[in-house]
Order: C-alpha cells, then structure tokens, then sequence
C-alpha cells in the first residue's frame, strides 16, 4: 500500500543510490564532452575546413572512439541499469550492491583517466579497435581492463539485488525492466571474455616486451567475438527502453512480457557467434565458417522484426485507446510533444535505414563493396550514434530529473525538441554522405588526403565538406545536451513528491510468460554450445597453423 | 508460445525474406565461386623482404590477358608502385605485409581485402575500363597512412 501510494505521487531515488548513478552519468557526459570535441576536429580535417598533422588526427580518432563508444556507453548504460533495478526490484539497491556498485565504478573511472592519458600523450593512437602488432603502451590496456574488470563489478552488483529480489518473492516472475538489465550484462559478460583473453594474455606480456611476438590473426579473433556483441551491449538498453519504459511515458500497455523476453534471450544467444561477419575480408579464415556465422549473424534479424512488431503494436494501441481510428489516426494520439517520447521515437524511425544498411554489412559479398570504407562510419553512427543515444538522450530527460528530485518543465522539453531535430539533422547530413563517399570508395579511418590529386579522390571531397557541416551541426547539439542535462541536475526547479519514472504494465490480455524464459543456465549453456561450434574449429586452426608471429610496431 | 496472429503473418514474412537473402549468398559463393577474398597460406612476416616471391613483388602475364600481381604492402607504400595492363584483363592478386595489418582496395571495383602480417590474402579482378584505378591502403597503419596508395593504369 505504501509502495502504490509513492508510485502515484512519482519515484524517489534513496540519495545513496541517487549518488552513484549520478556519479555514472557525470563521467559519461564529460566522455560525451570530450569525445565531441574530437568529433567537431576530424569532421573538420576531413572536410578540408582545418588543417592539422596526420598524427593529431589519428590521435583525435582514437580518442573519439575510446571515449564516445566505450567510456560513454559503458557508464551511461551502467548508471541507468542501476536506476531500473532500483526502481522495480525494491526500490532501492541493496547495501551491498551499491557498495560493489562504487568500486566497479572507481575501478572504471581510473581506467579511464589512465587510458585517457596515454591518448593525449600519443602513446595510445592504435585506435579504439588496437590492433595487433600496431603497440601501444602497456598502461593503456591495463587502463582499458580496469574499465572492463570494474564493469564486471558493477554487473555482480546486478546480479545480487536482481537474486535478492527472487529469493524474497519465490515463484514470481521477475520485473521485465530487471530481467533485461540481467540479460545485457550477462551479454556483456560473455562477451567482454574474448577482449579479455587477447589483453591479459596477448597484448599486455607482448607491449610490455615480455614475449617477442603476437598471433594476429588470433588477436583480431579474439577482439571481433567481442566487438559485435558489443553493439548488441549498447543497443539493448535502447530496446528496454522501448518495451518497458516508452509504454509508460505514452501511457500504453507493453504488447506481450512474454515476446520482449524471448527477444531478448534470442540476442543473448545471437549476439556472439558471429564476429566472423566482421572479418570477411581477411585470409586465414575459411569461407565456410564465413558464410556459418554469416548465417547466424542473419538471423538476429528475427527478434529485431519481434521488436519492431512488439513497439508498433504498443504505440497503436495506446493511441487507440486516447481515441484515435481509423488505419492510422492512432498515429496523430501519441504524446508529439513529449521529448521522452519524440527523441527515441527518432531514433526508432532512423534505425529503419540503419539496420537495413546493417544486413549488407554482414553480407558474405556485399560487404567487399563497402568494407573499410566511410560507408561503414555512416552506418555506425546512423545506429549507435542516433538511434542510441538519442534514447539514451529520451532517458536523461527523465532520469537525471528522477535522481535530482527537479522537474523537466515545458521550456526544457522545448530546447529538448530542438536538441532532438538539431541532432537528427546533424547525422542525416553527416552519415547520408558518409554512407554516399564510402559507395564510391572513400575509406574510414584516414586523415585528410587526395593521393596525389586523384580524379576519384577528388571526387570524394564535397561529401567529405557535406560531413563536416553535419560534424559541425553535432557538435552544437553536444553543448545543447550538456546545457540541457546541466539544467536539469542544477537549477531545474524542485518537483513536489516524487518524479514519474516511466515503467509500463503489461497489457492485461497478454499471454503469460512460459517460466523457461527465465532458467539462466538453460541459456547460458544454449549461448556458450553456439560460441564453440562457431569458434573452436577456425581458432584451433589459427593456434595450429600460425605464421610466425608479429613483432610490436610504433608508427605513430 | 502464444504469437498474435499478425504477429506470426510479420514474422513468416521475415523469416522467408531471411532464407531468400541467404540461399542467394550461398548460391553466390558455394555454386558460383563468389566468395570473399582470403586464403590460407601462411609466410614469415620477418623475412617477406627475403624470400620469394615477396622479396621480388612483380606483375608479370601468366595468359592471355591475364596477369599475376605479387604484391607487399608496407607502411606506408605498395610494391609494385605502378602496374600497367591493358583493357580486358584480369589481374590475379596475391598480396602480404612485412609490418602492421593494411587494406588493399581499388576504388570503383570490388577488389578490397585485409592484409595481415603472417598471411597472403588473394582476389582477382577482370579490368575492362581503361582508366587509371585508384589503389589505397583503407586499414589505419600509422602516421602516413593517408599518403599509402597508388594507381593501376589501365590502357
């Protein structure tokens, strides 16, 4: 009765717990800060506009990545996983996932300030994919595994209030909000185990001179098993927000419990056997085990059609039930006015092109077409850089007034809308060209060049300006959102009881949820037999059959 | 488990389309021989300056209108620099590196591979424009990996 009583009147963060997701989001904007600064650079070096060394850039392109693709996710995602378990399992952490919270967040925090460091320095330009024999100092990747080792922290800190919560509610079924935020970090997990592997007993013995040599087609393995569960670990946290947290703010009913969690195990299972689609242009790797993970890379594509159906029907039906007919009068009901909604709302619609672009990626031969090229840049910031963040964007307007105890009030909604159309512009304009330039040839990761007055090259160059104006668009809506986020953490004025955390019910006609969905080891067994059958044969050929291995190269 | 029915009618839809698109990636590669550049062959990435057929990196004709191209690719240059065939070739691509991972591709065709220190990556190519093709490292190998490219004079 007390607890229906708060929800009411809105949610109330404990203040401890308030404190260390704000901790998490005040690292994550200041990467997003940092990171953006070197966007706005080599969108601007590329697009002819400023001149800098060829060194500097790559040194920026490595920092953009690092910060925006692991620090900013990793802890924006954190923090806000923490919110959901506080929110639907007790409302509030236990003292002892909070207290483990705070050390995977110190861990990482460090991590990222030494790795950070070592960028600025110059003694880490191997980019955000380090690649082998491309050395960077060893302090760097101890910088890195700390970030990982304290996110691994923060993952057991999940685990043991989700455990807590269905050991005191025996026979229940879990919140969804809680299950999914078990299930991105068991991905997490997983995945993070192949990175793991190539650091600690690769990379860091070899950068420290402690062995001569690398196998390097071994190390790209090992980092590729990890690097597309990776964009699975960033984009999930976007689809909870979908299935649970958007019914709220629209005042739907989530379409089916059931269907979001096999979505979402369908992910867990599919999200690591196929790092192979990132490695289609490379020799020691035999084309049939190519096509096998191109295969199962494919077939992410079906929880992806469950998603988009689950969310559609959701929206239909709460416009519906706000008095819109007709086929698609629903559509005119929804909240457009409402930047917790509108901003994902986007980011939905943009992941249409995305995902599409996404299959050809993973194509066994199209992606001879577009590999290595800017197409690929576009498609990644088509996907993580709009899609996601502009949900991670839906959720500061709401979280960061949730933890704070302030109120989203009708100007900020307004700069929020605007925030919205300025960053949707922006990465229209910047990816729609990079995908254009990369179609005709224009490779990612590379300074500002013509070879030699190049017809073909020169005939990349106004998209590259047409990169540099989105570039520039982006960067205006960073400070927009620092301005934003910075108002809603300081000077917003004070909410009367709590602040609405949006978290949907299901929707009462809804079939139940087979109790199978939540047995982890059945899963995790399911998950780790994919990994081997999709690995075990390619690795050991590797381990086998390799060349003689790789000296370390500093050219940088 | 229960599906709503359109939900089902959605999801058979896009299951068909899946095994459509795959059939035809497998009918590309395994019936007509469309697969991506690679191989299995391995070399000592210390001594491909040393030791043939690297240490000589050449184009030479194997055919009618057809070509060999032995190539190394190392920060930040291709060896051979310039290779000139005439229209209506084919070129057989055989390429490794002595240091750091690069990529080889020829803008405007679908000749783009990964070359990684320790193994010899192969793709061929049948050149009918006549024109010079731009032929770029596209994989980050340091400072002057930008200046890394060279042209194919098609004649």
């Amino acid at each position: 009765m007390v607890r229906r009583q708060r929800e009411r009147s809105g949610f109330r963060f404990q203040p401890n717990d308030a404190r260390l997701i704000l901790a998490h989001m005040v690292v994550a904007f200041l990467a997003l800060f940092l990171g953006a600064i070197a966007g706005l650079l080599q969108g601007l070096v590329r697009g002819g506009v400023v001149d800098l060394l060829p060194v500097t850039y790559y040194q920026l392109l490595t920092a953009h990545g690092v910060l925006m693709a692991l620090v900013f996710t990793t802890f924006f995602i954190i923090g806000f996983l923490y919110s959901g378990l506080a929110r639907t399992c007790g409302g509030l952490l236990s003292d002892f996932a909070r207290r483990l919270g705070w050390i995977g967040f110190w861990l990482m925090t460090a991590g990222t300030v030494v790795a950070t460091a070592l960028i600025l320095a110059n003694e880490a330009t191997v980019l955000y994919s380090f690649y082998a024999p491309l050395k960077a100092s060893p302090f760097f990747y101890l910088g890195l595994t700390l970030v990982v080792v304290g996110s691994w922290i923060g993952a057991w800190a999940m685990f043991t209030q989700y455990r807590r919560w269905k050991k005191e509610h025996s026979g229940k079924l879990s919140p969804l909000m809680a299950f999914m935020a078990v299930t991105i970090m068991g991905l997490w997990l997983i995945a993070t185990l192949g990175v793991a592997v190539e650091v600690l007993f690769q990379l860091i013995p070899w950068s420290f001179g402690w062995v001569e040599k690398i196998n390097i087609a071994l190390s790209r393995t090992l980092f590729w098993y990890f690097g597309h569960p990776l964009v699975y670990f960033w984009l999930l946290p976007a689809y909870m927000v979908w299935y649970v947290n958007i019914p709220g703010i629209i005042g739907g009913k989530i379409f089916s419990d059931a269907l979001a969690r096999l979505a979402f195990v369908l992910f867990l299972l599919l999200s690591t056997p196929v790092g192979f689609h990132h490695q289609l242009m490379e020799p020691g790797i035999s084309p049939e085990w190519k096509f096998f993970q191109v295969i199962l890379t494919f077939a992410v594509v079906v929880p992806s059609l469950m998603t988009a159906f689950s969310i559609l029907a959701t929206f239909e039906n709460a416009g519906r039930a706000r008095g819109g007919t007709g086929l698609f009068g629903w559509i005119r009901k929804l909240p457009w006015g409402d930047v917790r909604f509108v901003a994902p709302f986007v980011g939905m619609v943009l992941f249409i092109p995305a995902g599409a672009g996404g299959i050809v990626n993973a194509s066994h031969q199209l992606n001879q077409v577009v590999h290595n090229t800017l197409w690929v840049t576009g498609h990644f910031h088509l996907t993580v850089a709009t899609t996601v963040l502009l949900t991670f964007f839906g959720v500061s307007y709401w979280l960061i007034p949730a933890l704070t105890g302030r109120r989203l009030t009708p100007g900020i909604n307004r700069l929020g809308l605007i925030q919205t159309a300025i960053w949707s512009a922006g990465m229209l304009v910047m990816s729609g060209s990079m995908h254009a330039a990369g179609l005709l040839g224009a490779p990612r990761r590379t300074a500002f060049t013509v070879y030699g007055g190049h017809e073909t090259a020169l005939g990349w160059l106004s998209y590259q300006q047409a990169m540099a104006i989105g570039g520039a668009l982006l960067f205006v809506g960073v400070l927009l959102m620092l301005w934003i986020v910075l108002r809603l953490a300081f000077f917003a004025p004070r909410a009367e009881g709590g602040v609405d955390y949006p978290v949907g019910e299901v929707a009462e006609g809804a079939e139940p949820t087979p109790r199978i969905l939540e047995r982890w080891p059945v899963w995790i067994t399911v998950a780790f037999a994919l990994i081997l059958i999709a690995y075990t044969g390619p690795i050991m050929h590797m381990i086998q059959h390799a060349p003689p291995g790789s000296p370390p190269f500093q050219p940088y | 488990m229960h599906l709503h029915r359109y939900e089902r009618i959605w999801l058979w839809i896009g299951g068909g389309t899946l095994l459509l698109f795959l059939t035809v990636i497998g009918v590309q590669a395994f019936a007509m021989g469309g697969h991506p550049p690679g191989g299995m062959d391995t070399v000592d990435p210390e001594k491909v300056t040393r030791e043939a057929p690297f240490d000589q990196p050449t184009l030479t004709q194997v055919g009618p209108k057809e070509y060999k191209a032995v190539m190394v690719a190392r920060m930040f240059s291709f060896q051979p620099h310039r290779l000139e065939i005439p229209a209506g070739s084919t070129v057989h691509f055989e390429v490794t590196s002595p240091d750091v991972v690069h990529g080889m591709q020829i803008a405007g065709t679908n000749v783009n591979m990964m070359v990684i220190p320790g193994h010899v990556n192969r793709a061929s190519h049948t050149f009918n424009r006549p024109g010079e093709y731009l032929l770029l490292c596209n994989e980050y190998c340091g400072a002057g990996h930008q200046a890394m490219g060279t042209r194919i004079v098609v004649k």
